[in-house]
């Protein structure tokens, strides 16, 4: 019974192969179960691609519901798209598209051998995630100021504050459709081009959509940073090789999902102004 | 010959996993060895004993709430509770029994093995995956100790907006679970593609890989959808977006679509795995080549794309255009073509095969009978005009137990048995199986039965109460479920009394040409001792040799004689 059966069924490689295959040291980096380097590339290689379409689809029920709101309210994208400012996010844009050609350099310098060579890339692409991550902390400091927040939280002034004699004092002013207490509040306020505009309550929508989709999309630079980091200290602890780069490739791969994310949501967010 | 010298059983290198040769079960000893395991067949025994607990757990829901339902008014609980339960059993059954069970268990187990490769791809990654399982499950029960959630398994808003906070935890466990989920998927996709051993060719493709190919197609193109929807849903409670709040410019439907996104294409990651085993019972048991191998597996695929494009049909009464719910009807009709030409191409395997009436057979023919039923009812939910009619009452609880629970359960249980042998290498009694058969396949129909003509007659779900004329049915359809209850533990029973009192397996105690067969039982480590070359297909009967189809018992029984001699 010990004896393999498959021996008889299917005719095994002839023992000879078998035993050449282990006659050649098996590399460090090749997992047990995998018979070749180049197994081990592919099947790494397709699960992450294959972890970009989740990815992409998850993000793709957010774009749906932003479909769908555009739709139904395309005036009001409009006007609430002037308070997102365009000057940080075409930075954004320019910061993002940077740090996926450094990543894709640090794959190149990676397959190459040139160990120092990838770890600066790496380094200035996470440092542009950095930059990325700051100047999106400065759009929503700006937006929770004007109290431009998601639903129920829309004109609220947490973050402004003050409150004088019952009127609030802040960088917008709150006005309520009717003297009915609890109506909805509408907000005044000065967008990024210095004109003063009246926000209807139903905006929240648009806010609500710009933070999950920008939150999100937020979430997985620092997720992408963490990966790179964890790259960076692998190829400082010289676990690559030209053989054996794998970590580098796919780390890249993911950076790449993440700038193209963000290609999307800059000018469906940013940029879907009709002509004035 | 090569200069080094290697063990004459096989090629492998120990490791610190174990010897590669030895008995997978016995290759590394202690508590420890199992939680750190990157062997897909312990993860799939691990997997097979979570998803146990959760079924009986669920299961148990099931019974409480089928008791509840005996008469009229207050049986047993409140009406609170009531909807406490029917949430519970609902949202177990779904997320931490049906989803993960055969690609969890079986999947895991016998994937890899299938097509000669010695793990799936990604053993870490299997792991993992089995560990966020355990964190998503506890989250999930943590909301019965914050009070238990009573939106039923759908989470439907606006309701699951305002009702207790323990909500978020639901959806939140959900979330995770659905994590587990998507990498279980991405680990078969990747194995199938870069795994196979040299011959088994796509067309050589054992039907359960080409289902669990499907299934995991499903779940990771589903449930990232599932995800971002319980991720709206959390920030609705938590920052109220909005996004389904009519209130504040939302829409309560929109969550219905997304839920239906990812739910409609879930229902089909619980039935193909179904079907998946069942076309190796129907083989194996016929003993002959399957009749339409390519039809089979194509309809597998065929249905994981039709899944995706029929959501629509949970909605008719919900709100949609007339236009759109017409689109949706037609589609859905569709379905019925890749689940007719698996019907068809079984029965046509059985049609002239020399059919052995072993204990798993009897649940593949249970559930070509039993998914029959279920699948046509679907065609009656699915036509507009009869939906209006049907939608929300007993008829959908019913048509949707006979799919899920005739369908995939039976699956499950008939893989169960057939599998048993080469699992744990031990023989379970075929005369108790029978028995627990009998007993499961007439109490489903007494429990489920009884519901189709509730329904049709307007008996809606989820109520607490109901009108005097209903109550034959529910009272017929509570002692069905205690007579199933019966058959599920004479079933359970049957395979853990084979562990300590079974016989021991032979290599193939059933005659199958499938290539799970041709290893050891139990399976070493490394699953094989060298790589196969595979030169026929699985289900080649006729190119089998007569050692191959070798049940063994005789090996076996002469064994054991010898070793009654030595004594």
């Amino acid at each position: 019974m010990t004896e393999d059966l498959m021996a008889n069924v299917t005719e095994t490689a002839p023992a000879g192969a078998a035993h050449d295959e282990h006659a050649h040291a098996r590399p460090s980096f090749l997992a047990h179960h995998f018979d070749t380097p180049a197994q081990q590339f592919y099947a790494a290689k397709l699960g992450m691609w294959v972890f970009i379409a989740t990815e992409i689809l998850m993000f793709g029920g957010l774009f749906c519901a932003y479909a769908i709101w555009r739709g139904m309210e395309p005036d009001l994208f409009d006007l609430a798209h002037h308070f997102l400012n365009k000057t940080m996010g075409a930075t954004n844009t320019v910061v993002l598209l940077f740090s996926s050609l450094t990543a894709a350099l640090a794959v190149r310098s990676a397959q190459l051998g040139h160990r120092n060579q990838t770890s600066v890339l790496l380094v200035v692409t996470i440092l542009c995630a950095c930059a990325f991550l700051v100047i999106k902390y400065f759009e929503y400091t700006h937006k929770f100021h004007l109290g431009l927040l998601p639903g129920h939280c829309f004109g609220h002034p947490w973050f402004s504050g003050a409150i004088q004699n019952g009127e609030e004092v802040g960088t917008c002013v709150r006005v309520h459709a009717d003297s009915t207490p609890g109506s909805p509040l509408w907000v005044r306020a000065v967008d990024e081009s210095g004109h003063t505009r009246l926000l209807p309550p139903r905006a929240n929508m648009f806010f609500g959509l710009y933070f999950v989709m920008t939150g999100l999309h937020a979430l997985h630079v620092v997720i992408g940073m963490s990966i790179l980091g964890w790259v960076l200290y692998r190829n400082v602890k010289g676990q690559f090789s030209k053989e054996y780069f794998t970590a580098v490739d796919l780390g890249a791969l993911y950076w790449h999902l993440v700038d193209l994310v963000w290609i999307y949501l800059f000018p469906l967010l940013y940029l879907v102004g009709k002509p004035e | 010959m090569a200069a080094i010298e290697i063990p004459v059983a096989g090629g492998h290198q120990a490791d610190s996993h174990g010897d590669p040769d030895a008995m997978y079960l016995t290759a590394s000893r202690g508590i420890r060895s199992w939680l750190t395991t990157l062997d897909h067949k312990r993860i799939g025994l691990m997997y097979l004993t979570m998803v146990s607990i959760a079924f009986f757990a669920g299961g148990m829901f099931a019974l409480l709430l089928r008791i509840e339902l005996f008469s009229r008014g207050k049986t047993i609980v409140d009406a609170e509770t009531y909807n406490r339960f029917f949430t519970l059993h609902g949202a177990i059954m779904v997320f931490l029994f049906i989803i993960p069970s055969v690609p969890g268990a079986l999947g895991n187990f016998f994937l890899p093995i299938m097509i000669g490769a010695k793990d799936v791809a990604f053993p870490r990654l299997n792991l993992l995956s089995f560990y966020i399982y355990l964190v998503g499950a506890s989250l999930a029960l943590t909301s019965i100790v914050m009070g238990a959630v009573d939106t039923g398994w759908t989470f439907y808003t606006p309701y699951s907006m305002q009702t207790m906070n323990s909500v978020i935890s639901m959806t939140f466990g959900a979330f995770v679970l659905g994590f587990s989920s998507i990498l279980t998927g991405l680990n078969f996709l990747v194995t199938v593609h870069t795994m196979r051993a040299p011959g088994v060719t796509w067309s050589r493709m054992p039907l359960f890989v080409w289902g669990m190919y499907a299934t995991s197609l499903m779940q990771v193109l589903a449930t990232p959808v599932l995800a971002i929807t319980l991720l709206l849903l959390i920030a609705e409670r938590f920052f109220g977006i909005g996004i389904f709040d009519p209130k504040l410019g939302g829409d309560p439907v929109l969550f219905q679509h997304f839920f239906w996104f990812y739910s409609h294409p879930a229902v089909y990651i619980m039935i193909v795995p179904g079907m998946a085993i069942v076309s190796e019972l129907i083989a194996t048991f016929s003993r002959r080549a399957i009749f339409g191998q390519f039809a089979i597996a194509m309809s597998s695929i065929g249905l994981a794309l039709l899944g995706f494009l029929v959501w629509g049909h949970h909605l008719f009464a919900a709100g949609m255009s007339e236009f759109v719910t017409m689109l949706f009807s037609a589609l859905t009709m569709l379905v019925a073509i890749p689940s007719g030409v698996k019907i068809f191409n079984w029965t046509a395997t059985i049609y002239k095969g020399s059919v052995v009436w072993a204990s798993p057979m009897l649940y593949a023919m249970g559930f070509i009978f039993l998914f029959s039923i279920g699948g046509l009812t679907g065609l009656f939910l699915g036509t507009l005009s009869v939906d209006i009619h049907l939608t929300d009452t007993y008829f959908v609880v019913a048509h949707f137990h006979y799919v899920m629970m005739g369908g995939t359960v039976i699956a499950m249980l008939g893989g169960l048995l057939y599998w048993w042998p080469k699992m744990t290498g031990k023989m379970h009694d075929e005369r108790k199986a029978k028995l627990g058969f009998i007993f499961v396949f007439v109490g489903f129909n007494v429990t489920f039965g009884s519901q189709f003509i509730m329904g049709s007659r307007g008996m809606p779900r989820r109520y607490y109460d109901y009108l005097p004329q209903f109550e034959p049915f529910h009272r017929a359809s509570t002692i069905g479920s205690w007579i199933l209850a019966v058959g599920l533990f004479i079933t359970a029973y049957t395979l853990l009394e084979a562990l300590w009192n079974g016989k021991k397996a032979p290599r193939n105690p059933w005659g199958s040409a499938g290539y799970e067969w041709m290893t050891d039982t139990p399976p070493c480590l490394a699953n094989f001792h060298s790589t196969p070359v595979i030169t026929r297909g699985p289900y080649d009967y006729h190119l089998a040799t007569p050692e191959e189809l070798a049940t063994g018992w005789d090996e076996v029984t002469a064994e054991a004689d010898s070793a009654a001699k030595k004594k």
